[in-house]
């Protein structure tokens, strides 16, 4: 009875994270982006600078009417959202946010590749979607998410096996657990390699030409109205904060800080994961959106040859230090 | 071997399966029907999402057998990039909602009795090698990440890298075929007057 309880209580938890973060990101983004561009932005749902905005928006894509178009595949479309969304929920599962035993949802002993497999899983959703919707801005959308996704994986993966070999481990408890301060200098570039190959696989700005909305409306959401739309925003937001809360563990150390040792090492975790996710709003309001053949060079030339070059430079420390 | 046999018979009776095991066999089924769909479906693009199904159902199998590692590579490697190269590949050429005329084969009989064929060779020399095997799932997990890095690393160093070569002459394969010099298609365009003459003749 005890172990039913622990492992609902943990799925309960990481449930309500799942539910909240991603609103409170979508809040934050509402915000900075407001004050980077010298405006207010929404200011009158529930009183205090409209903290309510996001639950107000909920309420209006909940009483929406659900359509699904006439030539649509209806069983596939309407099964999109989902593929799209519970990737995250399980990522969510498995990072740890502190280094007590109850810190963590479930303990996956090959925990990066579970991530970045689940994650990858995580676009079929929106292939379905551009695919299924008869709609050729949404076929257009979904062949540039692929192409995207394409692209992307691979630097990423480059720069996770980077960090792995460095921890001798592919656990991300493990990884944090054999985290010193010089990693950072050391695995800087396969960090930056992953975010950057991180948000492209978001399609958040400046890498959201499949969702461009001026050139393909809204890419393979285009058809989408109500809760299933609402559905593929909520893992847009679910993205980030997986990805943030991934680069935290896997190339920022966690749960290490410079004070605060014992009990606390989870504020250190949601601490960068928030500064990342403030990162990644404001790469958005500067950064103008990257053309689909930049997009792909950029990848190719210039991510794969960096993140290979970080996999080499940690094959020679580690071999150096031993 | 065969008292062998009877040991494992006696410590793991074929009547009274465990609930693993009954798991094993009712995804091993969902599995085997998704894959079967996958092949008789005359929507294309269904078929490729079936495939998902069926590969992600095996690697549902592999985690049943504690190969956690290898069950997420499978999910990574198959479902994550080949499933959607597969679906760019559709979308870019031809994928209509609803039926696909041509997505179907005269070959269809050929393609099942080889099928067949190679499913049964493979069961056999499966159940003849790991016929006495069984994995403990009491003890330490036999499949995780660093038992299988030392057993490739260490045993089977020459086999993965054979592969390893296999891949790459696939890769440099793929570009040569897929470049076309100046020189080629002018060569693909003599042969193809010299046939239409020969025809003309």
């Amino acid at each position: 009875m005890n172990d039913v309880l622990d492992v609902a209580l943990r799925l309960i938890v990481v449930f309500v994270a799942f539910l909240v973060l991603p609103l409170v990101v979508g809040q934050t983004e509402h915000k900075v982006m407001a004050h980077m561009q010298g405006r207010l932005g929404p200011m009158y749902a529930g009183g205090f600078h409209g903290w309510a905005q996001l639950v107000a928006d909920g309420v209006k894509f909940a009483q929406k009417e659900d359509v699904v178009p006439a030539d649509a595949d209806r069983r596939i479309f309407q099964l999109a959202p989902a593929v799209a969304l519970l990737p995250y929920l399980l990522v969510l599962l498995a990072i740890p946010i502190g280094p007590a035993e109850g810190a963590v949802g479930q303990v996956v002993d090959a925990g990066i590749f579970f991530v970045l497999a689940v994650m990858g899983v995580g676009v079929l959703g929106s292939l379905m979607a551009g695919w299924a919707s008869a709609n050729k801005f949404s076929l257009l959308g979904g062949l540039r998410t692929a192409a995207q996704l394409l692209a992307y994986e691979l630097p990423m993966l480059l720069a996770a096996a980077s960090v792995a070999m460095a921890a001798g481990t592919v656990s991300l408890v493990g990884i944090v657990a054999a985290f010193h301060w010089w990693w950072v200098p050391w695995q800087i570039v396969g960090a930056l390699v992953f975010f950057v190959a991180g948000l492209a696989e978001l399609q958040r700005p400046p890498f959201d030409m499949p969702v461009a909305d001026s050139e393909i409306i809204f890419g393979a959401y285009t058809e989408y109205t109500g809760l299933r739309f609402a559905l593929f925003l909520l893992a847009e937001y679910a993205g980030i904060v997986v990805l943030c809360g991934l680069t935290t563990v896997l190339f920022l150390g966690g749960w290490h800080g410079p004070w605060g040792a014992e009990g606390l090492g989870w504020v250190w975790t949601l601490l960068k994961t928030a500064v990342l996710a403030f990162v990644v709003i404001w790469l958005r309001v500067t950064y103008p959106r990257l053309r689909e053949d930049q997009l792909q060079k950029l990848s190719w030339t210039l991510l794969v040859p960096l993140a290979l070059a970080q996999i080499a430079l940690t094959g020679i420390v580690k071999v150096a230090i031993q | 071997m065969n008292t062998l046999a009877a040991a494992a018979t006696q410590t793991h009776g074929f009547l009274s399966p465990t609930g693993v095991e009954i798991a094993f066999l009712l995804v091993g089924l969902a599995t085997f029907g998704a894959a079967i769909v996958t092949v008789t479906t005359r929507q294309l693009v269904h078929a490729a999402l079936w495939l998902v199904v069926t590969l992600g159902g095996l690697a549902v199998e592999y985690l049943l057998l504690t190969a956690e590692f290898i069950a997420w590579v499978q999910v990574l490697i198959y479902v994550g990039s080949v499933v959607v190269l597969l679906l760019f590949g559709l979308m870019l050429t031809r994928a209509p909602i609803g039926r696909s005329p041509d997505a179907d084969s005269g070959n269809r009989w050929a393609a099942l009795t080889v099928a067949v064929a190679a499913a049964a060779a493979l069961v056999w020399v499966v159940v003849d090698a790991f016929r006495t095997t069984w994995v403990d799932l009491d003890g330490a997990a036999q499949g995780t990440t660093a038992v299988t890095g030392s057993i490739l690393f260490q045993h089977w160093v020459l086999p993965f890298e054979a592969l390893s070569v296999l891949l790459l002459a696939a890769l440099v394969g793929a570009i040569v075929l897929s470049r076309k010099s100046d020189r080629t298609a002018n060569t693909a365009k003599t042969a193809t007057t010299a046939r239409t003459r020969e025809g003309n003749r």
